[in-house]
């Protein structure tokens, strides 16, 4: 009790949780509209309640609803959702450093805990492992905030399927509040090629099954951004390459960017 | 669906996301990354995240969308142009949704 107390007392715990909020208006709309979606989609109160409770990932419980509601075999409606989930295993490896130190039982809390939000909230904040500076405070802020905003519209929504108005578009909050976070994330022109390709190749691959068309887009923007970036050998050489034939055309760009490298 | 098979679709759903919010978390040994591996990392949450939100402002039912009278494209850039003048999300949002339910019940979009 006295470490919660000092825990909820941290000021990064705080911070945390104002950083957090800024956000929980996007989160709770979102919230509110895959609550009333598990019901329309079919499933029973209590069913809803509890894949809201367990599941807490938005946009899986959202891929995974219309095939739930197709009948679709069990393993398609979970290779959909691992897809759909895929970021977060990346994520995941960006966590580790902070958290290795902790044992197997508490990594898995803050795995199933750290939504899209949380990450890039923390990492904007944390960017090295620093124990003592508060980053765990941090996290149980944010995840405190985040969780609270997005169950509690959820459960409201499940309960009042009927009463709340869904055409206005209010999930659409929620894509806004991703945005920001993309938007967020943009720090030079390696990455804004990258976030480009990968909402072109997302469109592009739109009908594939199991979304996979989210693989292929973080495939392609992980090859364009090394190879922009200059990273990999491969990539260097692929660059150096293209350079040098833009050279021999006399294109402007292939100076320019030469110098630069 | 029946019951039952609700139920475990619902229990392997949350398996997956522990699995994978947890996936690099899971095993305590010392993990070295390839440095091109590193580096590629530096793109894939953006690369995450515009995969996620590109279909849902610029398609619909599977479909480019094929008209400029669509609501999205105004509240996306909205929301895009405040992120880049004040940098807070929730102004963000609500920029965003006031394009959007203008649009919608103003014009008809």
């Amino acid at each position: 009790m006295p470490r919660l107390l000092a825990t909820l007392q941290h000021p990064e715990f705080r911070r945390g949780v104002s950083d957090m909020s800024a956000a929980s208006l996007g989160i709770a709309a979102w919230g509110l509209v895959t609550g009333v979606a598990m019901v329309k989609g079919g499933l029973s109160v209590p069913l809803a309640l509890l894949m809201s409770l367990a599941v807490f990932a938005g946009s899986a419980q959202l891929a995974a609803l219309p095939l739930m509601t197709a009948h679709a075999p069990v393993w398609v409606v979970w290779a959909t959702a691992f897809c759909v989930n895929l970021r977060f295993v990346v994520f995941s490896a960006q966590w580790r450093p902070f958290f290795t130190r902790y044992p197997l039982a508490q990594r898995l809390a803050f795995g199933y805990f750290s939504g899209d939000l949380t990450y890039v909230m923390f990492m904007r904040r944390h960017r090295e492992p620093q124990p003592g500076s508060g980053q765990l405070q941090y996290f149980a802020g944010a995840t405190a905030i985040n969780w609270l905003s997005w169950q509690l519209p959820s459960v409201a929504g499940i309960l009042l399927v009927d009463s709340i108005p869904t055409h206005w578009g209010l999930g659409f909050a929620g894509v806004l509040a991703l945005l920001g976070l993309a938007l967020s994330l943009l720090s030079d022109r390696a990455t804004a090629l990258a976030a480009t390709v990968a909402g072109a190749a997302a469109i592009a691959a739109f009908a594939l099954p199991f979304r996979l068309n989210i693989v292929v887009a973080i495939a392609a923007a992980v090859c364009i951004g090394l190879m922009v970036d200059g990273g990999g050998d491969a990539g260097r050489r692929d660059r150096d390459a293209l350079l040098r034939a833009l050279q021999r055309r006399g294109h402007p760009a292939g100076g320019s960017a030469g110098e630069r490298a | 669906m029946n019951t039952t098979e609700s139920l475990i679709t619902i229990a392997g759903l949350a398996a997956i996301t522990i699995v994978t919010r947890s996936f690099f978390l899971l095993s305590g040994r010392e993990l070295v990354l390839p440095d091109w591996v590193k580096r590629g990392l530096r793109f894939a949450p953006l690369a995450a995240l515009a995969a996620v939100v590109a279909p849902e402002i610029l398609m619909t039912h599977g479909q480019l969308i094929a008209t400029w009278k669509d609501a999205r494209i105004y509240a996306a850039l909205a929301a895009s142009a405040w992120f880049f003048w004040r940098r807070g999300i929730l102004g963000t949002i609500l920029s965003g949704m006031a394009v959007l339910l203008a649009l919608k019940f103003g014009l008809g979009w």
